[in-house]
């Protein structure tokens, strides 16, 4: 059974101008001891996956769908079973998490904030014990536990919020945009330890990003996200070096490898602005900013297709680099499609 | 070689202490020529004393002592002849929703620095400047607000907003840290076709190595107020000499060298180390590479020299066994 499994997903949420739908079925395992990147623009859902895991959700989104951590439905759960599950079964590393932390509030303290909560007979002994523990395995010294936030760099700040994440032995964490903002070398520290963390301790994680080069050189699988849906998923190096979607690809390249002459004094962008979520172009959401783009992807409908070992990728062009290969078509897509484009 | 059009020449920016707080030396003796039409890369990570650097240059601090020369000329500290001169230098700041009033239009946020500067012709010059940036037709976009716009639009009208005053360099301080992915490589294609065009010589600041290999002529590390390597992209990248460059390269993803991940902090400015100011953290020291060339003692002991101001020409970098092995090979 998969420590995380999200079977058709999807999240609207309800505002005064109608239901904006940010994330559009999505389906995504994560087993233990593995590590998933997602990508994507802002806007592409991404966060709203995460905090959906865990129904943190504001009461105006509507989700639909089934989230299994260890096959139980986090949608269905009660407060109480959902409130074990938070920290001890999974937890988040928030975004901007070094600004999440409290100011007057020694951090040894805060790191032992959840774990008396889910094991309340824990002595103050017991619990100093872990939160030293916790900040050993997140390198930081000891002598740290009785800082206040201000007395730590960004990099320092980072990592209590991943002892904290790590305080009740979860079995998933979500990593929110971990290193954004922060230097490249804390960037690096940051990531070897949540490597080292995953390796060590077998736990499966979530890492979200809008760096593919990050989440290549850190995740065994990458999927990356257009507008609520995922376009790409497969091997993370892959992904990143010979990307099946033209918007992986073109988020790969927005990352230059150094080196390489192709992309000295040529940097590439992506022309056009993610599409507003409460008006998807039809057929292919990416079709307007698509430099490939057919006629019939305004059209017709975008599912994920095989794309070689492992991988799928919701683009007409894998269909048809699949045609040429073994020489006859998908009939049951064809069909599917055909019928669809007539009545768009 | 051409008259550089903007240089620093020994800058020092010492931030004096007060009550229990200690001196910083933010910028500790840095010389730095930008050529007309030519964009530098200054990386270092946060604190080293990059964007106080940039300030310097904009006029926005006071250097301690050393000079900073537009065009040949000392810039004066008369509030005058200051205006003049941010009319020639402008600065791009690294949030645009942050540098953006939202309760101005985009007209009058582009149009703000003609009415300082009192120029004719506001509505031509802003129509010209946001089409420059790529915001076409300019009229469409006069009257909206910040928050109608995206990420990527916003940055191109703060950057719209610099060019509408004509000057000839930009200072930039990591103009594409807060955008997404597919947003940056078109900012960056912008600022690359803007010094194309205009000749516009840029001055970027950033700590995106991957910045400076897309759009840089020239890249300078800076670590803890000095300048430490200084040379084109294709130069520090294929060969990077400093033992701090080289931990900078080795980090980045996809990097064919075995990772050389620092240990500690940033340093601190209040506390710069005697001796070379990368010796406490420095991998060469610490694995007895310096003291096998004979040079342990001088990196602890013996400060080193500021880097000169070079144009082109080889790599300059400031490290006692750099020296060393050059010395040798020679």
């Amino acid at each position: 059974m998969a420590l995380l499994e999200l079977r058709d997903l999807t999240v609207t949420y309800r505002t005064e101008g109608g239901p904006v739908p940010a994330v559009r079925g999505v389906n995504l395992t994560v087993d233990t001891g593995q590590t998933l990147g997602l990508a994507g623009e802002s806007g592409c859902g991404k966060s709203t996956i995460a905090a959906s895991i865990l129904r943190l959700l504001p009461t105006s989104a509507k989700v639909t769908g089934e989230i299994l951590i260890d096959g139980d439905d986090v949608l269905k759960m009660s407060w109480g079973k959902l409130r074990a599950v938070r920290w001890a079964g999974a937890s988040i590393i928030f975004q901007g998490a070094m600004h999440s932390l409290n100011p007057v509030q020694k951090i040894s303290k805060q790191i032992a904030e959840p774990i008396l909560l889910h094991s309340p007979d824990t002595t103050p002994t017991q619990a100093s014990k872990r939160v030293a523990e916790l900040l050993g395995q997140v390198g930081l010294p000891v002598s740290r536990a009785d800082s206040y936030p201000h007395e730590l760099s960004g990099g320092q700040k980072q990592r209590v919020m991943i002892a904290m994440a790590l305080a009740c032995r979860p079995n998933l964490i979500i990593a929110d945009e971990p290193t954004t903002a922060l230097d490249v070398m804390i960037q690096a520290q940051v990531l070897d330890l949540i490597s080292a963390l995953v390796r060590d301790h077998g736990i499966g994680l979530i890492m979200i990003s809008h760096d593919l080069s990050v989440l290549a050189d850190t995740c065994d699988r990458l999927a990356v996200m257009y507008a609520g849906k995922i376009v790409e998923e497969g091997p993370a190096h892959q992904v990143f070096t010979d990307a099946r979607h033209p918007y992986a690809e073109a988020l790969a390249w927005a990352f230059p490898v150094i080196g390489d002459p192709r992309t000295r004094l040529s940097p590439r962008g992506l022309p056009g602005d993610p599409p507003d979520p409460a008006d998807v172009p039809s057929g292919c959401s990416f079709h307007n900013r698509c430099a490939v783009a057919e006629d019939q992807c305004s059209t017709r409908d975008m599912e994920l297709w095989p794309a070689g070992e492992r991988r799928l990728a919701a683009c007409v062009r894998v269909l048809e680099a699949a045609e040429g290969e073994s020489g006859r078509p998908f009939v049951a897509n064809e069909e599917k499609a055909t019928g669809e484009g007539v009545l768009g | 070689m051409t008259e550089p059009i903007l240089s620093a020449d020994d800058v020092r920016v010492v931030f004096p202490g007060r009550g229990r707080r200690a001196t910083a030396t933010a910028v500790d003796g840095v010389n730095l020529d930008i050529a007309p039409g030519e964009i530098v890369a200054l990386v270092g990570e946060s604190g080293c004393g990059k964007t106080t650097l940039a300030r310097t240059l904009l006029g926005l601090e006071r250097a301690t002592s050393g000079q900073v020369r537009f065009a040949g000329q000392t810039i004066s500290r008369r509030t005058s002849a200051l205006r003049g001169y941010r009319r020639q230098v402008q600065l791009v700041l690294q949030d645009p929703t942050g540098s953006l009033n939202p309760r101005h239009t985009v007209y009058e946020a582009v149009a703000e620095g003609v009415r300082i500067h009192r120029l004719s012709g506001e509505r031509k010059r802003v129509a010209d400047a946001l089409a420059r940036c790529g915001l076409r037709p300019p009229e469409r976009f006069f009257e909206r607000y910040p928050h109608e716009l995206s990420g990527g639009q916003r940055q191109r009208v703060v950057i719209a907003g610099a060019l509408v005053l004509e000057p000839k360099v930009l200072v930039a301080d990591e103009p594409v840290a807060s955008l997404d992915a597919s947003v940056r490589g078109e900012i960056l294609s912008l600022l690359l076709r803007l010094r194309n065009e205009l000749g516009l010589a840029a001055l970027v600041v950033t700590h995106d190595l991957g910045l400076a290999w897309n759009i840089a002529d020239r890249l300078a590390v800076m670590y803890l107020g000095r300048i430490v390597e200084v040379g084109t992209p294709e130069q520090v990248f294929a060969d990077p000499r400093h033992p701090y460059t080289k931990a900078l390269m080795s980090v980045l993803p996809e990097s064919p060298i075995e990772p050389i991940v620092l240990t500690g902090e940033p340093p601190d400015a209040t506390r710069i180390p005697a001796g070379c100011r990368f010796h406490p953290r420095c991998p060469e020291l610490a694995s007895g590479a310096a003291a096998g060339a004979g040079v342990a003692e001088r990196c602890v002991g013996e400060r080193l020299p500021v880097l000169p101001a070079a144009g082109t020409g080889p790599t300059l970098v400031s490290c006692h066994l750099a020296a060393a092995k050059l010395a040798k090979s020679r």
